[in-house]
């Protein structure tokens, strides 16, 4: 080998090393950017997940738990986002209930990453941004943007077929990783199965006696701006949908979880523990097949001219103009229908009340936006910031 | 299952690791510049998957 080829064969090595750092450095950036979480007034305690599943200490998925309790006894409800870590208004409507909620009467409570590995990753081959920021008046806060499966770096090799435990049934061989798909998990079983074990155990335990589940669909899929109610949630369910669309001014419907389809909050939250399981579902045209362009302006903005033009040949079971679903608006469903969700239970259940304040509604997040909202850690004080 | 899953994936990052160093020999043993930046490109991927950061 002659001393030009040595230097030539140098020469690209460190060039591939080079692009080696770039993009190793963007993907560890990605995995471990932190998120900063201001604690609230009502935040009376923060615990791990791993304090119901042993096995999760130590791993991507020993998530936080937020705990808000209100000085008179009431019921608990468990409100979890992230089940779906590229359907960010979840996790943000859980955001804005740690920073701004307090509880008067029960306990509500939270978890911001309820998968958190599927934070880390985002989808292969579908060019999403590893990132976002929210903006606010102290600059701007970032956020992970995850995707709907659990790392293949936390967990793999994914099966040819998952079979589901302990139904059975067989589900895709890749939602083996998807939290929504493994309820109600096992204490030895896969990361995402002994996530969904660790859940099952929190509630149990403590008693919780609603649990909402926080999530986004495309606007192609027909299960969409509803309420996913496990059977013994039904009345209530059909009263904070029909609340909520006289009252709030968005429009929200009530389906009912299919007995026969396994592995999903609704159903198995519902018949393994004493809690009423609820699923909610905001539209987010990001995540549409049609989209256009991939990037944070359309997840927080909503805007796709070609989802419109799906709206336009019919193809959609979501409303879209030009206007779009900004994330204000679908964060802002959430965060309505939760504080619906404890009315109706409170007055259905007046042993078992749980009464919140200052949960923003979904008028306020519309008025002044989701950054309003979402609190400066630079200016907390010590001890009442939490990274996630 | 989760035993085979552990044994599996050590095993499959122990192959990743052991591509990655066939890849870069091949990369040195290159005789054109070409050859050279195409295994290049290949290897950055294994690189990546080895050391836990995709």
């Amino acid at each position: 080998m002659t001393t030009t080829v040595r230097l030539r064969k140098i020469g690209f090595g460190a060039l591939a090393l080079a692009f080696l750092a770039v993009a190793g450095s963007s993907f560890y950036h990605q995995r471990y950017l932190p998120e900063a979480v201001v604690l609230g007034e009502g935040v009376t305690a923060v615990t791990r997940l791993s304090e119901y599943g042993e096995s999760l200490r130590g791993t991507a998925n020993d998530i936080h738990l937020y705990v808000l309790e209100g000085k008179a006894p009431g019921g608990t409800i468990l409100v979890f986002g992230g089940t779906h870590a590229e359907e960010p208004a979840g996790r943000l409507a859980a955001w804005m209930l740690v920073e701004h909620a307090t509880i008067e009467r029960g306990r509500l409570i939270v978890a911001l990453s309820a998968n958190r590995s599927a934070s880390t990753v985002t989808r292969p081959g579908a060019a999403y941004p590893p990132e976002f920021t929210i903006p606010t008046a102290w600059g701007g806060q970032r956020f992970r943007m995850g995707d709907r499966w659990t790392n293949p770096l936390d967990q793999w090799p994914d099966p040819e077929v998952y079979i589901h435990y302990p139904s059975g049934q067989y589900l895709a061989y890749v939602d083996i990783r998807n939290l929504n798909r493994a309820f109600p998990g096992r204490p030895d079983g896969t990361l995402t199965e002994r996530t969904t074990y660790a859940f099952m155990e929190l509630i149990r335990r403590e008693h919780v006696d609603v649990a909402i589940d926080l999530h986004e669909a495309e606007l192609q899929y027909p299960v969409i701006s509803t309420i996913v109610t496990h059977q013994r949630g039904q009345d209530m369910a059909t009263m904070v949908s029909m609340t909520l669309t006289d009252l709030e001014g968005f429009k929200i419907g009530t389906e009912f979880s299919p007995r026969n389809l396994h592995g999903l909050s609704h159903r198995e939250i519902g018949d393994h523990s004493q809690a009423v399981s609820l699923l909610f579902e905001a539209p987010e045209p990001f995540l549409d097949a049609t989209r256009g362009r991939t990037n944070a302006d359309v997840l927080l903005t909503g805007k796709d001219e070609f989802v419109v033009q799906a709206g336009k040949r019919g193809l959609l079971f979501e409303t879209i103009d030009e206007h779009g679903w900004p994330i204000a608006k679908r964060v802002g469903r959430h965060t309505s229908s939760v504080a619906q969700t404890m009315e109706t239970w409170t007055e259905d259940h007046p042993d078992r009340g749980i009464v919140a304040r200052g949960i923003p509604r979904y008028k306020d997040l519309v008025r002044n936006g989701v950054g309003f909202y979402l609190r400066d850690p630079a200016v907390a004080p010590a001890g009442r910031v939490v990274y996630e | 299952m989760i035993f085979l899953q552990s044994v599996i994936t050590a095993l499959y990052y122990g192959l990743v690791a052991w591509a990655a160093v066939l890849i870069a020999y091949s990369f040195w043993r290159a005789k054109t510049w070409e050859r050279e930046v195409l295994y290049l490109i290949v290897l950055v991927p294994f690189l990546l998957r080895a050391l836990f950061l995709k």
